[in-house]
């Protein structure tokens, strides 16, 4: 190769990648992006997206979040675009606020009727102008029957401080859901500002870190699986797997505990950013057909807030005041967005705890 | 001592390796836990295959990993060359800032380049109307960025140990300098850069923080996709795909090293028979 195509060939191939680069960084005009949770949207009963191009002709460029944070930050700085996502109350609530939900049009929705009122309404967005509600779950206690006195469970959230269980005993691996635990035990909002309640609770905590064996998130279900735990804390959807003949252990049972217990509704928005708000709003009422939330509630084993949905599955899951309880009878509390310094303080107080 | 040194080498064997022998066989267990073993299935390796946001991450990973490693290869061995021609103060100089990236925490790094990413694009859909997002261009350029610094490090100490008069030699028998560079230069310096090739490919496979901050929302990497399954459950999918990137990345190694292997003998017998004339 003499010189002439040796640099005709590195201008080739720079123009290629040239070329590649905002090819592969514009979106289709015919796209949707997609945020959802991991493992939140069922892709093996009906396998939702692919049913939606199929139907539509629109394709989905579907990506998952590990955190309401992570994918909040991400976007309020940003550097990821989406048309429609699905985080959880509070962070709605946040993001309602600092304007980058977009207002629906419920003529484009008219799924939303199927929709039960119970999980409509709450403060993040008390007229649903921004959001529908996809999911929804309370946080409770997985025991195991052969080990733990059902006695000891009236206590409710005490059962995680009881002695007799020292070392069998599983906690949240977040500052927010362990504090809301504590602040819950001792009477407190879980979105207490106050910060000798949040003390009180961090001390709370801290007299609890001997009994725990360990802090943890998704290694609760092979933990209480296996027996390795006797105690955890966790939302009650995931009784599902944990619970479950075949594949987990049914001598684990979930109870609710009688204090305060955190409601937790998953939300469909639409980024006001987006261009395709109609394509998006079409792909909520997607998620909102009775079939499609049906596959997405057998998959996800979350209750879904879909009335339909709750006459077709199978009654012993929908009638079951554990999988479905009724939320109006329990003292339950959605999350608040905190204050920035209510956050801090939360943070200082875990790594406290964590050191 | 002997029976204890060989026990020492099993224990850090085993340490290295029991965390991947365990992964493995879980990746073929019947029942979705990760510590009872039900049974033999490969239904995990079946599942993955339909499983399309794992799939579609495997392939922008692998893309991003190859296309990566033979960039920042390319523009590391350039860099090193130049660097090793510099006086002594310069390359100091050089070699102190480059690294600095390489000790520098990959969060900073992330962060940095996503804020650089965010004002970049801004700034030039503002003044030519382009419609730049973040995406898998992006994903690239930072992974080569990190890269570089690494594939430096692995040629420069080739270049040190190579006799300088042979470039010296190869110009004065009339070659031409970019063909000195290719005849003489690269062949001593071969097993620096296939070295740094290797490790800028398996670092851009492990990276996690860096390419969550760069990708937006064009592109999503394995790791990134595992870890957004940590609310719920992390399936043995999971496993699997580890296993079938565990597995490609050994076959890489023992290619590599068999054809060093071959190559040198090669060139033992070449220089043998070169001697027996």
């Amino acid at each position: 190769m003499n010189k002439k195509h040796r640099l005709t060939a590195l201008l080739v191939a720079l123009a290629i990648l040239l070329c590649l680069l905002p090819g592969c960084a514009t979106a289709d005009e015919n796209t949707l992006i997609v945020y959802n949770w991991g493992e939140y949207l069922d892709d093996e009963i009906m396998d939702v997206n692919a049913a939606f191009t199929a139907e539509t002709g629109i394709e989905i460029k579907y990506l998952t979040f590990d955190s309401n944070e992570s994918v909040y930050a991400m976007a309020s700085i940003g550097s990821i675009d989406f048309d429609v996502i699905i985080p959880s109350d509070y962070m709605v609530g946040k993001m309602i606020g600092e304007g980058m939900l977009a207002k629906l049009d419920y003529s484009h929705i008219p799924n939303y009727k199927h929709i039960d009122p119970t999980y409509t309404g709450w403060d993040f967005d008390p007229q649903n102008e921004y959001s529908v509600p996809y999911m929804w779950g309370i946080t409770g206690i997985f025991y195991n029957k052969k080990y733990v006195d059902e006695a000891d469970l009236e206590a409710g959230w005490d059962i995680l401080w009881n002695e007799k269980y020292k070392k069998n005993i599983l906690m949240f691996n977040n500052p927010r859901d362990a504090f809301a635990i504590a602040e819950a035990k001792l009477g407190y909002s879980i979105n207490t500002t106050n910060e000798d309640e949040i003390a009180a609770a961090a001390a709370e905590l801290i007299k609890q870190k001997p009994l725990v064996q360990a802090y943890v998130m998704d290694q609760v279900y092979d933990k209480m699986i296996n027996e390795e735990a006797w105690l955890a804390p966790y939302y009650n959807g995931d009784m599902a797997i944990i619970c479950d003949v075949e594949e987990g252990n049914p001598d684990v049972g979930f109870c609710i505990p009688k204090q305060t217990v955190n409601f937790f509704v998953d939300c469909a928005c639409v980024s006001s950013k987006s261009n395709k708000k109609d394509l998006a709003e079409m792909y909520i009422d997607f998620l909102c057909r009775s079939d499609v939330a049906l596959a997405n509630a057998e998959y996800v084993g979350y209750g879904s807030p879909h009335s339909e949905v709750r006459q077709l599955l199978d009654p012993e899951v929908s009638n079951d005041p554990l999988y479905y309880p009724d939320i109006n009878a329990l003292s339950v509390e959605a999350y608040n967005t905190l204050p920035d310094e209510t956050n801090r303080l939360l943070d200082v107080w875990w790594t406290k705890l964590k050191q | 001592m002997k029976a204890l040194s060989r026990i020492y080498n099993t224990l850090i064997f085993l340490f290295l390796y029991a965390p991947i022998a365990v992964l493995i066989l879980f990746s073929f267990n019947d029942s979705k836990s990760r510590v009872v073993w039900n049974g033999f299935s490969l239904k995990w390796y079946e599942q993955l295959f339909g499983n399309e946001l794992i799939m579609e991450s495997l392939k922008v990973t692998l893309l991003v990993a190859v296309l990566s490693a033979l960039i920042a290869t390319v523009i590391g061995t350039m860099a090193a060359v130049g660097i090793h021609g510099m006086n002594r103060k310069l390359k100091k100089v050089f070699l102190t800032v480059n690294n600095i990236p390489v000790n520098n925490p990959e969060i900073v790094t992330g962060v940095s380049l996503m804020l650089l990413f965010v004002g970049a694009i801004s700034f030039m859909n503002h003044t030519f109307g382009t419609h730049f997002k973040m995406g898998f261009g992006t994903l690239l350029i930072a992974h080569i960025t990190f890269n570089i610094p690494y594939v430096i490090l692995q040629v420069m100490p080739k270049l040190r140990q190579m006799d300088e008069h042979l470039y010296e030699a190869a110009l004065d028998l009339g070659c031409h300098p970019v063909s000195a560079f290719f005849k003489v230069i690269l062949p001593e310096i071969s097993s620096g850069v296939f070295t740094g090739l290797l490790m800028a490919f398996t670092l851009s496979l492990d990276d996690f923080v860096i390419s969550l901050c760069t990708a937006g929302s064009g592109a999503q990497t394995l790791s990134v996709t595992i870890y957004s399954m940590i609310r719920r459950r992390v399936t043995p999918e999971v496993n699997a795909v580890s296993t079938l990137l565990f597995g490609s990345v050994l076959i890489l190694l023992i290619l590599v090293n068999v054809m060093q292997i071959y190559s040198e003998n090669k060139l033992k017998k070449e220089q043998r028979r070169a001697g027996v004339r």
